[in-house]
């Protein structure tokens, strides 16, 4: 090697030039993403042959599809006429036939504007606790929305709500009250005692006595007459909110060191995650009215509610409990090393960070939840899987099912996949004031 | 573990030990189930003094230093803080808690707060301090362990020295009367053990009562008015750090010593 000449010196500078044709662009990307290999290229082929097979089936069903027409028979009577005999069609003029059922059951149809209204006042309301963009401030407008909501729906007398809010004011300032001067445990029972008591003995009377005073108020609508989608909301949004609170403090008091408080929230979680929700909801239709005294009329929707509240708060209990065993005992350390009580370490350390880690968890739950308020259908309610049987009992629409299915399913994706959505912002929002 | 310099000159003119007693342990037990893991210690702590616990790893140190503010509980005896025994007895629990700070081998900052928000938490939901003051304190401080532009970041960008010094800021913004130290700089690189043993040593000329565990036999030497060995759950030796670290006594701490210090 010592002969060898290493001196070099360049004489021509080498211009910039673009990587050989099938490293780049469309051809690169197509080469290393669909055929960078034997096995590879076989599985795109049959993926691509996969979903031509399903689309060529479903474009004609769905392109020929007949949407002005007012039974089944007449669906087909125009698609002979202009389409071919025999050619696969939809025939969606049941949905513009009976949208509104499928929407509101069988809620008055002069009132529909009521639910419409009641869902954008939900959206507006919600929106200041989903976004921290919004100020604080219309948090309060988030808490008055429940009970304008529930007037909207239910209507009767504006002072029969406005009585029944009442008693969740005078709860709240019990609870200020008799916590400073007993202590918490007193605050929670007082305050829930005096709440209810109102409600049992006063409420009522009360809103009577202001209507007689000064009637305001539109048609009541009675439970039974929900139904379709109205009613798969009101109990699957009813649902997410009180399961969430619900759920977070069984989770907390499945941590617990107190004995009686772990082994409550243990037992309870257990019991209700292990038993289907069909069981529970049937417990709530039927054995309820056992234990209740008679006479009593609690509304069987409400009952649904509750049973539906509880079995997800199970199951948000567990999400959460997750979420709060992966914290390092650090953070728990040194927010008690700092004088923090368990109530501020647990809402201002603990939680936050817990909730995020569980944030797929619960929404994966609510959206379970939400779905799952189609089993009302076997107690008697009419969600809008009851009201296809509704639509095909009339004998105008009597055997239609693919088409009411695929709106039914596009609505409720439309609900889960906005869930989905939310819920990765919220992750990636998050994730960011972290790092 | 080795001994590390500390070039400045240390002003010991406000190291002052009072004869108040700011920490009384006497006859104190604790067991981890069946385990005796501390074993009759006594010790009492005058205001003022800066007090080193050192030992091989599962000698109790740790352990010890937690009991004083109640994150592990004593199964006998007593420890009495600024004259207030620690019992079960919650409310006494969380005034001392909030009179004595403390700071974690692994900072434990609050990786969803910035490090302003880190500093005026405790102030504002414990001593209920007007938000404004409380960040007011909090720069003081952070200012203090020389880190203030870093007050909007959160934890996770900062270094672990610079954590660790934030993490002492939190707990002066509740003004302590005692400070407790668990092996602050065992999990640091070396050239950010520095930053924050200047911010203890700041701390110590202040004239704030302080115990440390820690292997750091330089910042002992220079800053402790009083060493302690522990071995086996008990306190086997206490002197100066003059005479600890020149005549030790007892032959365990010897052993401890040649092993620490021996390379």
């Amino acid at each position: 090697m010592s002969d060898k000449n290493v001196s070099f010196v360049r004489t021509k500078m080498l211009p910039q030039s673009e990587p050989p044709i099938g490293q780049r662009g469309v051809v690169k990307w197509i080469r290393e993403n669909l055929f960078s290999s034997w096995l590879n290229a076989i599985l795109t082929l049959v993926s691509i042959w996969l979903v031509w097979f399903v689309v060529s089936h479903l474009t004609p069903w769905f392109a020929n599809s007949v949407w002005a027409a007012e039974s089944l028979s007449q669906c087909r009577e125009i698609r002979d006429a202009t389409i071919g005999n025999g050619v696969p069609s939809a025939c969606f003029a049941v949905i513009t036939d009976r949208w509104q059922q499928l929407l509101f059951g069988f809620y008055p149809n002069t009132e529909y504007w009521r639910p419409v209204l009641a869902l954008v006042l939900f959206v507006v309301g919600i929106l200041p606790a989903l976004f921290t963009a919004i100020p604080r401030k219309f948090l309060i407008g988030t808490a008055v929305t429940p009970f304008v909501l529930f007037w909207l729906l239910w209507g009767g007398s504006v002072w029969t709500t406005a009585a029944g809010a009442l008693g969740f004011v005078i709860g709240y300032y019990a609870f200020k009250l008799l916590t400073d001067r007993a202590g918490l445990i007193v605050g929670v029972g007082g305050a829930v005692g005096i709440s209810f008591a109102y409600w049992l003995f006063a409420a009522g009377p009360l809103g009577d006595a202001l209507h007689s005073i000064l009637p305001i108020g539109i048609q009541y609508v009675e439970s039974k007459n929900f139904g379709g989608f109205t009613l798969s909301v009101v109990i699957g949004v009813s649902g997410i909110i009180l399961s969430l609170p619900l759920g977070i403090l069984l989770a907390l008091g499945r941590k617990s060191d107190m004995f009686i408080v772990n082994k409550l929230s243990t037992g309870f979680i257990e019991v209700i995650r292990g038993v289907p929700l069909i069981v529970w909801l049937f417990t709530a239709s039927l054995i309820l009215n056992y234990f209740l005294p008679p006479g009593t009329n609690f509304d069987l929707m409400l009952r649904v509610i509750i049973m539906v509240t509880l079995f997800s708060a199970a199951y948000i209990a567990e999400v959460v409990r997750g979420g709060l065993a992966a914290l390092p005992k650090g953070q728990y350390e040194a927010a008690d090393s700092l004088g923090l009580d368990y109530w501020k370490s647990m809402r201002l350390i603990i939680l936050p960070q817990a909730l995020k880690i569980s944030i797929p968890g619960i929404v994966n739950t609510f959206i379970g939840l939400f779905k799952d308020t189609t089993l009302v259908v076997f107690i008697g309610l009419f969600d809008p899987i009851g009201l296809t049987n509704a639509i095909r009992a009339s004998t105008n629409w009597n055997g239609i099912y693919w088409e009411l299915y695929v709106f039914i399913g596009l609505m409720f994706f439309v609900f889960c996949y906005s869930m989905g959505r939310y819920s990765l912002y919220l992750e990636k929002k998050l994730q960011r004031e972290h790092r | 573990m080795s001994e590390l310099a500390i070039e400045r000159e240390i002003d010991r003119s406000q190291m002052k030990v009072s004869d108040e007693v700011a920490i009384q342990i006497t006859k104190m037990n604790k067991w981890y189930g069946a385990f005796h893991v501390l074993r009759d210690i006594d010790l009492t702590v005058n205001r003022g003094e800066r007090i080193v616990i050192c030992g091989p790893s599962g000698s109790g140190k740790s352990t010890l230093i937690r009991c004083i503010n109640r994150l592990e509980e004593h199964q006998a005896g007593s420890i009495l803080v600024d004259g207030t025994e620690l019992s079960s007895d919650l409310k006494n629990i969380d005034k001392i808690r909030s009179e004595v700070g403390m700071c974690f081998q692994h900072f434990n900052l609050f990786p969803h707060l910035t490090i302003l928000e880190n500093c005026t938490l405790a102030p504002i939901w414990v001593r209920k301090t007007p938000k404004k003051e409380a960040e007011e304190i909090a720069m003081h401080y952070l200012e203090k362990v020389k880190i203030p532009d870093q007050a909007l970041k959160y934890p996770g960008q900062l270094s672990g020295g610079q954590q660790q010094r934030v993490a002492i800021a939190r707990s002066l913004c509740m003004k302590p009367r005692i400070m407790l130290f668990d092996e602050p700089t065992s999990a640091l690189d070396p050239e950010m053990i520095k930053e924050v043993l200047d911010t203890m040593i700041e701390l110590a000329e202040e004239g704030m009562t302080m115990i440390c565990v820690t292997h750091e036999m330089g910042f002992a030497r220079q800053v402790a008015n009083r060493v302690i060995f522990m071995d086996q759950g008990q306190i086997v030796e206490q002197n100066e750090p003059e005479a600890f670290f020149k005549t030790p006594k007892s032959d365990r701490t010897k052993l401890f010593l040649s092993q620490i210090l021996g390379h």
